[in-house]
């Protein structure tokens, strides 16, 4: 948590926003704050609480794929296990998030505000995942500059409804957006990104993507204390998108180093 | 002034000596020119159709819609002055898109109804304003009482709840068939069928203008979402209604 | 990050609800528990505490974190509710409260010190648990747990939770999951605090500190 410089004028500035935030504007003559103490600087870049950590996604020969643990951590405390951080946007668009769950909660019902704003319009359009991607880059880079960032870092998959294309882009909390073949947000750029490079071809097979994203997430598994063996995999078609249900990818406890550990007083020692 | 109320109808603000506000009324007779619109409760769910008036030979097919969504499981199909009801219809948005902010949840169809009526009557109440010259058919299916419902909003910016209902030209010939063929038993896809026969048979080929279908619906075939009906089965209904009318001249003749 | 006995948010002297709260579904209904301790610093401020408080008919809330910002989100939720349930003419569901204290919580997470537990039952859903944490997410849970009391008690829960436990299952589980958050938890203690909420109404009920299942 950030420190707090000013606990005053903090109760008092949130008693106003909460006054204003119904609607009750409180006047000035009733001994209202003077200028000056609303003024006063004020800490509000919040860091992350409740976080998910990596997203990694990849293209392949029938459209490109996400994939996910289903993790919410508070701190170190694996606090919610099975949280879904992959989501469908319209028909054709995947959203995956890392980072602050309730900034992803709050991006989400953006979109899907959108989406019905959409189909309010029966015009036949539908967003293509640039779309969203270039959206999305706008919004975290203009939240940054707020001093106040959405704390996400965003993968956005799909397939372009019109032209048929895959996409595969991320934003980050600041506003950084790029796209590749290959993408991973968190520690899956240190740990997946080296797997993902050495195995990935363009013309990889369903069955073949999907398990080098189980490889990936297993790794994630073992090296990164913030992650679960419950995951999710996502992927977006020309036939539309599907989200798998949560499930338990398979681990291997067979090294021999877990049956014969080194550490003792005749060996070279260990950790 | 005479006592009938002569010079009372300038302003929405005024009552006339006999009680009426003119500017009301003549909001209702701008929507009693316009096209047909009907919805009907059936047996699974609600039908909304619109008969749409085709000004010129010119216009492209399918333009100027007067049967919109607003929110998944809402849609509402308008008729009278065009701009009018894209302002209500944008409200109505508003008022869902609001809703779900605040309560986390889609509005029902009564609530929904029941703010665009507080909208729409406020324009009958104010100096600077005139009422709208429109009324809006409110079908929805409300998540909380799972059943379907089907709501009228008129100028005046009163409310009713129907089993079946009718605007526009020819809604008297409407309402009678309606509760003549008990269209209100049959299944929605049964009765777009004689929707589309009434609206045909309503109209006047000599002096009505050439019109457009426009249906929708909200029941157990569209898994209770609102969605608009294929202009293909639309059309599918136009000719079984056709021929339905040539027999039906047939037996007459006979 | 919530830790036990510090929260690093208070303003000095500010009075905490350090805190054992839940709450937990049960075949058509919910009960909620709190432990009865509010304190400053080490010094017990309040020994008969009320965290478990209502927000309309069916709906109630279980409050950790600063007491002054729960007590004025759940004014201002009660407020809400109040006015959203007559404009419906209906009850509200339970999700409807929780996504006004999310939305409050959202909003202002950088001045606010407040985790919730929602729970309730409604004609809709029947009974239903939302949990809202530190940063304003929404969580709907088969059952809850929060405040510093809690993260003794995390292996006990995940070991003792059934799905599907009748009343009195579900009664047993939320009393011995707190008396033991209070045993390990200094910041929570006194008397354990139950609310059992479904279709027939609301039950209010304590076990007294010399009662418990487990502890002091």
């Amino acid at each position: 948590m950030p420190k707090r410089h000013w606990p005053l004028y903090l109760s008092l500035a949130l008693f106003l926003r909460l006054l204003l935030m119904i609607g009750l504007a409180p006047s000035r003559s009733h001994g209202a704050p003077s200028q000056t103490l609303m003024d006063a600087p004020r800490q509000r870049t919040q860091s992350p609480i409740v976080t998910g950590t990596s997203v990694i996604g990849l293209k392949y020969k029938d459209g490109v794929m996400l994939a996910a643990d289903t993790l919410a951590s508070y701190g170190s405390l694996a606090r919610y296990k099975s949280v879904e951080r992959i989501r469908p946007v319209g028909e054709s668009t995947l959203l995956g998030a890392s980072g602050e769950y309730s900034d992803f909660q709050a991006i989400m019902e953006m979109l899907e505000d959108q989406t019905q704003e959409d189909r309010n319009m029966d015009d036949g359009f539908k967003r293509a995942p640039a779309e969203v991607h270039s959206y999305l880059r706008a919004v975290m880079y203009n939240r940054r500059n707020k001093m106040n960032p959405l704390w996400n870092y965003l993968l956005i998959a799909g397939v372009n409804p019109r032209t048929g294309g895959f996409f595969l882009g991320s934003v980050d909390h600041i506003g950084t957006a790029y796209e590749d073949d290959i993408l991973a947000t968190g520690f899956g750029a240190h740990l997946a990104l080296p797997i993902l490079r050495r195995r990935w071809r363009a013309d990889m097979e369903e069955g073949e993507a999907r398990a080098l994203l189980e490889d990936c997430m297993r790794v994630l598994f073992y090296r990164d204390c913030r992650a679960l063996n419950r995951i999710q995999i996502a992927k977006a078609t020309r036939e539309g998108v599907l989200v798998s249900d949560p499930y338990t990818i398979e681990t291997s406890w067979s090294l021999a180093a877990f049956a014969q550990p080194k550490a003792g007083a005749d060996t070279d020692g260990s950790w | 002034m005479s006592s009938t109320g002569a010079g009372y109808d300038l302003s929405a603000t005024t009552f006339s000596p006999d009680g009426k506000i003119f500017q009301v009324e003549y909001a209702t007779k701008a929507v009693e020119n316009s096209g047909t619109a009907i919805g009907i409760k059936c047996k699974d769910g609600i039908l909304l159709a619109v008969e749409k008036l085709l000004l010129s030979k010119l216009l492209v097919p399918g333009t100027n819609k007067r049967v919109h969504h607003v929110t998944p499981r809402i849609g509402v199909a308008v008729t009278g002055l065009t701009a009018d009801t894209r302002q209500i219809v944008n409200r109505a948005r508003d008022e869902a898109a609001n809703y779900k902010e605040s309560y986390g949840d889609y509005i029902s169809p009564k609530l929904l109804t029941e703010r665009v009526s507080n909208y729409v009557h406020y324009f009958t109440m104010h100096g600077s304003l005139r009422p709208f010259g429109a009324s809006t058919l409110i079908a929805g299916y409300d998540d909380e009482t799972k059943e379907a419902q089907l709501h009228m909003v008129e100028p005046s910016g009163v409310s009713y709840r129907y089993f079946g209902c009718a605007v526009g030209k020819g809604r008297q010939g409407a309402k009678t068939e309606i509760e003549k063929l008990k269209v209100m038993e049959m299944t929605c896809r049964v009765a777009m069928k004689h929707v589309a026969k009434i609206l045909h048979v309503l109209h006047d080929e000599a002096k009505d203008k050439p019109f457009e279908i426009e249906m929708s619906w909200v029941c157990e075939e569209s898994g209770f979402k609102h969605a608009m009906i294929d202009t293909q089965l639309i059309k599918d209904a136009e000719k079984w209604a056709k021929e339905s009318i040539e027999a039906d001249e047939m037996d007459d003749d006979e | 990050m919530e830790m036990p006995g510090d929260y690093p948010g208070l303003k000095p002297n500010e009075i905490s609800t350090g805190t054992t709260i839940m709450a937990c579904m049960y075949d058509g209904g919910v009960i909620m528990g709190a432990d009865s301790r509010t304190s400053t610093g080490t010094y017990v401020a309040n020994r008969v505490s009320d965290k478990i408080t209502a927000l309309h008919d069916y709906i109630y809330a279980c409050r950790s974190g600063s007491a002054a910002d729960t007590q004025a989100i759940s004014d201002y939720v009660r407020y809400f509710l109040s006015s959203h349930s007559a404009e419906v003419g209906r009850l509200p569901t339970v999700k409807t409260a929780a996504n006004l204290a999310r939305r409050i919580c959202y909003n202002n997470k950088d001045n606010l010190l407040a985790g919730m537990i929602i729970a309730g039952w409604d004609p809709v859903h029947g009974g239903s648990v939302y949990e809202i944490p530190l940063g304003g997410t929404i969580m709907k849970q088969q059952f809850a747990i929060g405040g510093s009391g809690s993260t003794y008690i995390y292996g006990h829960v995940d070991a003792a939770y059934k799905e599907g436990m009748t009343k009195e299952e579900a009664k047993i589980f939320v009393r011995k999951a707190i008396a033991h958050a209070m045993a390990r938890d200094g910041s929570s203690g006194g008397v354990i605090r139950i609310v059992t909420i479904d279709k027939d109404g609301v039950e209010r009920e304590y076990i007294p500190g010399n009662e418990l299942p487990y502890g002091p």
